[in-house]
């Protein structure tokens, strides 16, 4: 049987139908118009998804791969348009489509005030089709102009507060750093097209093995495997989208926009494109060990260390955003491991209660008159029972407690790596499991601070209508008191809620153990897989997670995190003046920005400006510019002044050219 | 020698063009002076006519006249381009000419021989109707020059052009006799074959003697430098309608000779020959660019780039390939109609007691007609070669066929100082469209429909041969046999 090449384009098209409406006609169409119909359409492909997954799952559909249009062909190479969606395709694409409708839905309710209403409508379904488009295409071209456009997506709306100086510092960051994530995905996919004369997946990873054994001498003298460049390469640019260290500063940053954005862009979907990728060339990077130990090396240090950044931040979001940033990471550390379907497992587990979460913390910060920071919440709990308890099973499902969507995938990802031989697996074991218990640590000392203890902050009942002014009050003092959000922001809670509950268990079987992704991961060697074979079930296996290390890890972050936000919040600062030099170190993130801002924007101005002195005007102006004009001018005089008018001139000089020809003549025909 | 009546067949256009001329010598000579449009229009008819019969004719091609005469592809596709940007040619001048009094016949007549004479310069088959032809051209074009006699820039620039113009003749002819010398015969065909048979021998360095005094003549004929020097002095002197003329026509004529004689006759010397014309075409390019920069009279800056235009033609015919000619031939007719329509514009300026041959003359030209300044615009971005209009096709495919031939620092000196003459057709833009103009009327332009239509379309084709430059180019490929 054969998925309906019609399906999958009224998927990829109905969200880019959506965006066009809002966008072009918004004033025609109006507010309600504009969610509508984006909402019509991205319904329409979330709906559509999971037909195609059931078909592809349950009704023995093949895996489809056709070209649908051809772009332009030139010198043997061609550039089509097509879809291949296999089971790992038709996954991402219900996740996606899934995780956008409810951020959907959720704007209505987060955006109601703001006036750029529509455009947001529009930017948002502008990027599920291109999220679309990247997931769904069979060849690197696509995939790039896919990977390209989520990217200009997710600069537009962390920009989307364009009058924010803040918020267009953090597009640009965002913008500049996945420029260099970007440049080296160029060179993969020309190192691609190198070795393979084509673009097109399925003929690439056919003859994959072709690679194995080339090498390509980029410093002469030092051949290199030309295996691991194109794979990191390739990885390069999932460090830059995915944000890995040391591209991932854009990411905190990026909280800068709409928090609907952050959860759908900057958490769920977007950020794991580089997941993804890495997952769909996994022909490729089976092929090399040292790009896989590489991987493997930056992903475990992404998944530890910036995780440690979440437990100094203050700001709910940001806090939320370094939790991200080390799920990533854990995610990456899996397929450094060849555990790719662990990778992608723990992908769509995270999209859902990571987006929870995120969708969780807006709740919050509407209820806050928008108000970030965690210093001036506390005891919410009261106020808002729905986002309270959503926000409990969103961290649940964070941190790992067994049952729960990220036990099942968590857990995996740590006993691949801590069964793998690869080299630089020791220290990645080491850094995944202590990486727990910083995740447990740092996501209940969220909900403490937020929901429960003492309200550390003031409601002037006097202040009037003072709902609007954001960002104009004292921190700390409320117009009203703090309330539920709206049903249309609740809702996407509870939606989200269920998968971040029950996903885990109800595929970890299939996704894990079973034959779930077939032939669209490939895996040269069994041993990065060491679950296979020995799954027991899901029940089963959450019992196991009660003995586990990581469980125990887990348990104690959040002992910690209860002793000391909950019983005793007085040690939270006698620990961080006991010990400051960490904490300044966590705080400043590692001084990776001052380091950025002071090395690479600095050298860029410096060097920008040493060739515009020196090479432009120096150089260019003076010499070849300045310069040439003279040399022309100086020229010119001389042959006007031989053009002296005189005949007997002219005549001359044309006897000295037949001179000068023939005795040229004689010169060649003498020698 | 003998001759049939297939041979008259061949050379219809020509024996048709000859009896009209006499004619119009006639009807010219019958007619008051204020009656004169008559001779002008019937001159644009005959060449009309003629372009007709050259159109229409569909034989095959064929040797005539033992061989003097040679009726093919190439000759054909030459005289249907000569014979057009003739048409141009009459129609721009007829207002110039008669606010200056100037509107005689004879402009008509030694136009139509000059014409007769390119006609059968590229048909030529041997030395003799190659000289002829040439002389018939050239001699026509001594008087042209000199037609404005009251006007000391114009009779300087007709004796300094015949004087020149002799010795290069002479030169040439010198050449042809050593060559003749070398091979006992004038017949091109007949040399080509005798001079590849006698490579090695002591006739092969008459030969290539002989080749030099050819190869000289030839660059007199194109302006290369340095054989340049006439060129300047005899845009600038003559009147512009004349200008006009000898600037755009004759250099499809003289393509069609230097094809002949270079690869028709001398083919096999081309190892020789190509070097020297790669000479000639960097000196060319170099002279052309550099000083077109300094000029400030519009007519001489044009003079100094069709020095540069003729090196970028040379460079098409030095490597001595199928493709390379028809690049060179594609090339000498995007020039010739780009140098019409360029003269055509000044004369569209000019008039009665003020030539607009300054380029500050065309200060404001937007303003005050943005039409023609648009015009005027494609005609100096084509000379510069800018994508898309015809002249940067040209280039390109000199430049293509150029590097085929595996001569890569020819086409980096080319590109080179393609770019450095960029910056004086650029200034003549700059100077229409941001520059406010010089005087505060409106601008009276002549009521001249004719005038004003064919230069628009000259103009428009410029754009429209640059987008569409397929057919012109597979029809020349297809006349040189170059796939």
């Amino acid at each position: 049987m054969q998925l309906n090449p019609t399906i999958l384009l009224i998927i990829a098209l109905a969200p880019l139908v959506g965006a066009v409406v809002a966008g072009i006609f918004r004033s025609q169409v109006g507010r309600i118009g504009a969610h509508t119909v984006t909402i019509a359409g991205v319904a329409l492909s979330c709906v559509l998804s999971f037909y195609v997954l059931y078909q592809l799952v349950w009704g023995g559909a093949e895996s489809y791969n056709a070209n649908l249009y051809t772009w332009f062909q030139v010198g043997g190479i061609d550039a089509h348009v097509g879809f291949l969606v296999d089971r790992l395709t038709a996954m991402m694409m219900v996740v996606v489509t899934f995780v956008s409708l409810m951020v959907h839905v959720y704007t209505i309710g987060y955006m109601a005030e703001d006036d750029g209403y529509q455009r947001f409508f529009s930017y948002i379904a502008l990027f599920t089709f291109s999220m679309l488009m990247l997931v769904m295409s069979n060849n690197f071209l696509q995939l790039f102009f896919g990977w390209e456009a989520v990217g200009l997506v997710s600069y537009l709306l962390i920009g989307f507060w364009f009058k924010r100086p803040t918020a267009v510092f953090a597009n640009m960051k965002a913008f500049i750093v996945n420029r260099v994530g970007d440049f080296g995905f160029l060179l993969g996919i020309a190192g691609v097209l190198y070795f393979f004369h084509t673009l097109d997946y399925a003929t690439v990873f056919a003859h994959s093995e072709a690679l194995s054994g080339k090498t390509l001498e980029i410093f002469s003298g030092n051949p290199w495997s030309a295996a691991t460049v194109i794979c990191i390469c390739l990885f390069i640019g999932a460090m830059g989208k995915s944000a890995q260290v040391p591209l991932h500063v854009w990411l905190p940053d990026s909280m800068e926009g709409p928090t609907p954005i952050s959860a759908l862009i900057h958490a769920a979907t977007m950020v794991t494109a580089g997941i993804f990728m890495v997952a769909r060339m996994s022909p490729l990077f089976e092929l090399s060990e040292t790009a896989l130990s590489f991987v493997l090396v930056i992903g475990a240090t992404t998944a530890f260390f910036t995780g440690l950044i979440g437990i100094v931040q203050n700001d709910i979001k940001r806090v939320v955003a370094y939790s991200t940033l080390s799920q990533l990471g854990y995610m990456t550390a899996a397929l450094g491991v060849s555990a790719y379907s662990a990778a992608v497992f723990h992908l769509m587990t995270h999209a859902f209660f990571k987006a929870l979460l995120f969708l969780g913390a807006g709740s919050v910060i509407i209820a806050m008159h928008h108000e970030q920071d965690m210093r001036y919440m506390g005891g919410l709990r009261k106020y808002m029972p729905i986002t309270f308890v959503t926000a409990w099973i969103g961290t649940l499902a964070l941190t790992g407690m067994p049952g729960f969507a990220g036990f099942y995938s968590k857990d995996a990802i740590i006993e691949a790596v801590g069964e793998s031989h690869r080299w630089g697996a020791g220290y990645a074991y080491l850094c995944v499991l202590l990486g727990v218990f910083v995740t447990a640590f740092y996501s209940f000392r969220l909900l403490y601070l937020t929901f429960h203890g003492k309200e550390r902050f003031v409601v002037d009942h006097g202040h009037g209508h003072g709902h609007d002014d954001h960002g104009h009050h004292e921190p700390g003092h409320l117009a009203h008191d703090p309330h539920e959000s709206p049903a249309v922001v609740t809702w996407p809670l509870m939606a989200l809620a269920v998968p971040s509950i029950v996903i885990g268990a109800l595929t970890v079987g299939s996704m894990l153990h079973g034959d779930y992704f077939g032939s669209a991961v490939r895996v040269a060697h069994e041993a990065g897989e060491g679950a296979h074979g020995e799954f027991v079930g899901w029940f089963q296996t959450m019992l196991e997670g009660f003995v586990g290390a990581p469980f125990i890890l887990a348990f104690l972050g959040f002992a910690l995190a209860t002793y000391i936000y909950l019983f005793n919040p007085a040690i939270a600062d006698k620990t961080k003046n006991a010990l400051y030099p960490l904490w300044n170190m966590l705080d400043k993130k590692y001084w990776f920005d001052p380091i950025y801002q002071a090395v690479f924007a600095r050298g860029s101005v410096v060097l920008g400006r040493g060739l515009w002195k020196g090479g432009d005007v120096g150089v260019i102006d003076n010499v070849l510019i300045d310069g040439s004009a003279a040399a022309v001018a100086r020229t010119a005089g001389v042959v006007r002044w031989l053009q002296t008018g005189y005949l007997y001139t002219y005549a001359f000089a044309m006897i000295l050219g037949l001179v000068f020809l023939l005795g040229g003549l004689w010169w060649v025909v003498g020698k | 020698m003998s001759f049939s009546i297939q041979d008259l067949q061949l050379i219809l256009p020509e024996a048709f063009l000859l009896f009209a001329i006499c004619a119009v010598i006639a009807v010219d000579l019958v007619i008051k002076p204020a009656q004169r449009d008559a001779t002008h229009w019937l001159s644009i008819g005959v060449v009309v006519a003629t372009l007709l019969l050259v159109i229409i004719d569909r034989s095959a091609d064929a040797r005539g006249f033992s061989g003097m005469f040679v009726h093919d592809a190439v000759a054909r596709l030459l005289k249907v381009f000569i014979l057009l940007v003739t048409i141009a040619v009459f129609v721009y001048a007829r207002t110039y000419l008669k606010d200056r009094k100037l509107f005689v016949g004879e402009f008509h007549m030694l136009v139509l021989f000059a014409v007769l004479g390119m006609m059968l310069l590229v048909s030529a088959g041997s030395l003799v109707m190659i000289y002829v032809g040439l002389e018939l051209l050239t001699l026509s074009s001594y008087a042209l020059v000199a037609l404005n006699r009251d006007s000391p820039l114009s009779s300087e620039a007709a004796m300094k052009y015949f004087v020149l113009g002799a010795l290069a003749s002479g030169i040439l002819l010198y050449g042809m006799s050593m060559i003749y010398g070398a091979t006992g015969t004038l017949d091109l065909q007949k040399i080509h074959a005798v001079a590849s048979l006698a490579a090695g021998s002591s006739h092969q360095t008459l030969l290539a003697f002989g080749l030099v005094f050819l190869v000289a003549g030839i660059g007199f004929k194109f302006g290369a430098a340095p054989f340049h020097m006439w060129l300047p002095d005899v845009y600038q002197g003559s009147p512009t309608a004349v200008t006009t003329f000898i600037g755009s026509a004759p250099k499809i004529a003289a393509f069609g000779m230097a094809w002949r004689l270079l690869d028709g006759a001398l083919g096999g010397l081309h190892p020789h020959w190509g070097e020297m014309l790669a000479v000639l075409a960097v000196l060319s390019l170099a002279i052309g660019n550099v000083v077109a920069i300094a000029q400030t009279n519009l007519k001489r800056m044009l003079a100094y780039s069709t020095i540069s235009h003729v090196g970028f033609l040379l460079l098409g015919l030095a490597n001595g390939t199928p493709s390379g000619y028809a690049a060179a031939m594609f090339y000498a007719i995007a020039y010739a109609i780009m140098s019409a329509a360029a003269f055509g514009s000044i004369q569209l300026l000019a008039r009665a007691g003020f030539e607009a041959e300054e380029i500050d003359d065309f200060k404001g030209l937007n303003q005050r007609n943005p039409w023609y300044a648009f015009v005027v615009l494609l005609v100096m971005a084509s000379l510069a070669g800018i994508p898309p209009l015809f002249g940067f096709f040209a280039k390109l495919l000199v430049l293509k066929a150029a590097l085929d031939a595996g001569m890569l620092w020819l086409a980096i000196v080319a590109i080179v100082f393609a770019i450095v003459g960029a910056f004086y057709y650029l200034r003549v833009i700059k100077v229409m469209y941001f520059d406010p103009p010089e005087t505060k009327d409106t601008l009276a332009l002549p009521q001249d429909i004719p005038l004003r239509w064919v230069l628009s379309i000259n103009g428009a084709a410029l754009l429209f041969l640059g987008l569409f430059f397929g057919p012109l180019l597979s029809w020349c490929y297809r006349a040189m046999g170059a796939g």
